[in-house]
């Protein structure tokens, strides 16, 4: 048969990534405090149990913030640095880039020991802040990676045309640049904010006494009894991230269609 | 035909270097007003840039630019009264026709209802009218062109700067622009320049070319001279085809040049006819076009000259007939070019025949 073995490998594949996330919701569901089958029968209780955890809620709470700081600024950063590296020469630049873009491949635990002796050192407490920090550091060369590619297929000549008709450099890159690169900012943004709610290395280490969700989540892992809680919060958070998935696909497509580009597929 | 214009752009010894790479080598040139002046060489000749440098694109890095008697030396391209059609269009994809259109019109002070008219008027110049709603993303090819030559000429610029602006479009679309174009110049008579590598568009559309090469302007001229007078064999060789023939000098006298050429024998030139070998190997060559050389069938007698032939190769084309024929003496074949006249039959291949040419139509290389 043409192709059957990499049909099969290729089911196979699927299978592997996705059997674990189903079995989340059916252990969410269960009633029965242990993870294993049979099924004792449904339940809603390990869901109720969400609502009336206030650590929970102060770890999604730092979470959120930390997320959301963190996808905006280092958004910003990318911003600038994808436009520096696309559109202008200095000298080292290829040196500058590989630097920004090395934390991409550093060991990460590396990074949040190194951040920590120096926060530290200088005597800065650790909290939230400390967290946006080194997340922000994990972060940025993702959104790099993703402005650099929106913003090289920009045409030089559009900025050009904007130019030769009137505009000035800023009203230029506010009417011309950041309609055409707004799938790419919305991309970033998405992505960033959805490395910082679930990375654990940097949190853990610099959080201090304000755990995020993943480090809330770790810790609670060493009660065998509040495993299905976990569960029924793995569950939450797989569909909101699958509604927030569904949004931003929708607006990356929207953007496309509107400026008649041709779609490859993106980052989602 | 416009030498009474008053100047438009003027170049003073403009050097540009990037780097070490000299890429304008000394470029001095007038333009005049309503003139439509094409910058025609091969790729990385500097037309492009010299183009740039009148937009404000590209600074320059000794000699001036000057737009209506004025140094652009410190004015920004926002500032200058030019305006550019690039050779992708840049069309803004994320607006609609009238949006881009318009789009320099945004810091103008009319009332919005009359720059809506000045839009609309400028979409029914270049043959949109109706297009306005529609998204710049869903154009073919030749209406983005219009889009964009519509977007710079609402500004009414003192220059349109046009950067290769039908190469994107194939040949049907191109002859038609083409004629569109230089009927447009004709009615807003505003100075075009044109940037092409192609020598049949600089010479169907331009009142002068300047031919480039190498960051220099090799020869500077009306497209009838250019043709038929090209001042050196490199600038021959680029526009058209020209034949060339081994000569050799036998006498100067005043401004007369007796030459003997390979299967033509002695003929006297004038010294207008005499042009720079730069850009040939070895010694001096006579040229001439394929079409001053004419087949004489039966009956026909030439004028004074005329030598014997035989075809060699044929090409036939519809409306012309190219024969690769060789003259008797000659060691190479040349190129002669025949109108396919009703009646007229079409040689084959051996066909021994007597050719008739002109020494008014020769150019001697040296």
């Amino acid at each position: 048969m043409n192709g059957g073995w990499f049909r099969i490998y290729a089911y196979g594949f699927l299978l592997f990534l996705y059997a674990p996330i189903f079995l989340l919701p059916i252990f969410a569901f269960n009633d029965g405090a242990i993870v294993a089958f049979p099924l004792s029968g449904f339940t809603t209780k390990w869901f109720d149990q969400l609502w009336v955890e206030p650590a929970l809620h102060q770890a999604l709470k730092n979470s959120l913030i930390i997320a959301v700081s963190a996808s905006i600024l280092s958004t910003c950063l990318g911003i600038f640095a994808a436009r520096a590296s696309t559109r202008y020469d200095f000298p080292l630049k290829g040196g500058i880039i590989g630097m920004i873009m090395l934390p991409l491949v550093l060991p990460e635990i590396i990074l949040a020991i190194a951040l920590l002796v120096v926060l530290l050192g200088i005597g800065i407490p650790l909290s939230i802040y400390t967290v946006i920090l080194g997340h922000v550091l994990v972060c940025t060369p993702f959104s790099i990676a993703v402005l650099t590619a929106a913003f090289q297929s920009l045409d030089k000549s559009l900025e050009e045309a904007a130019y030769d008709l009137g505009e000035t450099p800023v009203s230029t890159f506010r009417l011309i640049i950041l309609p055409l690169v707004t799938p790419g900012i919305i991309s970033s943004l998405l992505m960033t904010f959805t490395i910082s709610l679930d990375e654990f290395l940097m949190a853990f280490f610099l959080a201090g006494t304000e755990p995020t969700l993943p480090v809330y989540i770790f810790s609670q892992f060493r009660f065998p009894k509040s495993v299905p809680v976990v569960l029924a919060l793995g569950t939450v958070l797989v569909v909101a991230s699958i509604i927030l998935l569904t949004i931003a696909e929708y607006f990356r497509r929207r953007g496309i269609a509107k400026t008649g580009g041709k779609d490859t597929g993106g980052f989602l | 035909m416009s030498s009474e214009k008053p100047v438009m752009i003027e170049f003073r010894d403009v050097h540009k270097y990037y780097g070490d790479y000299h890429a304008l080598r000394g470029i001095n040139a007038t333009i005049r007003a309503g003139e439509f002046f094409s910058l025609l060489g091969p790729s990385g000749c500097g037309k492009t840039t010299l183009l740039r440098t009148i937009a404000g694109f590209e600074g320059i890095s000794s000699g001036a630019v000057m737009i209506g008697g004025e140094d652009m030396a410190d004015v920004p391209a926002n500032q200058r009264p030019t305006n550019m059609v690039f050779q992708s269009y840049a069309i803004f994809p994320h607006l609609t026709v009238e949006e881009n259109v318009g789009f320099g019109l945004r810091k103008d002070p009319r009332p919005k209802a009359e720059k809506a008219k000045a839009v609309e008027d400028a979409l029914a110049m270049v043959g949109l009218k109706g297009f306005g709603a529609r998204a710049a993303h869903a154009l073919s090819g030749g209406q983005r062109q219009r889009v964009a030559l519509a977007r710079a000429l609402i500004l009414k610029p003192k220059v349109l700067l046009l950067d290769e602006p039908l190469s994107a479009l194939d040949t049907k679309m191109r002859e038609q622009m083409q004629v569109e174009l230089i009927k447009l110049q004709r009615q807003v008579g505003i100075t075009f320049i044109l940037v092409t590598h192609d020598q049949e568009e600089a010479l169907v559309m331009s009142d002068r070319i300047a031919v480039m090469f190498e960051g220099q302007i090799a020869q500077l001229a009306d497209p009838e001279t250019l043709y038929r007078r090209p001042a050196s064999r490199k600038v021959a060789d680029f526009i058209g085809t020209m034949n060339f023939l081994p000569a050799e000098i036998l006498s100067e006298a005043g401004d007369k040049v007796e030459v003997n050429a390979q299967g033509f024998g002695k003929i006297t030139l004038d010294a207008a006819q005499v042009m720079s070998a730069e850009g040939s190997i070895g010694g001096a060559t006579v040229g001439f076009r394929p079409e001053t050389l004419t087949i004489l069938f039966d009956g026909q007698t030439g004028s004074d000259f005329e030598s014997e032939a035989v075809v060699e190769e044929v090409v036939y084309y519809g409306d012309m007939t190219y024969y690769d024929i060789k003259i008797k003496g000659c060691d190479s074949a040349v190129r002669l070019s025949m109108r396919n006249v009703f009646g007229r039959p079409v040689l084959d291949i051996g066909t021994k025949t007597r050719v008739a040419w002109s020494a008014g139509a020769l150019v001697l290389f040296r």
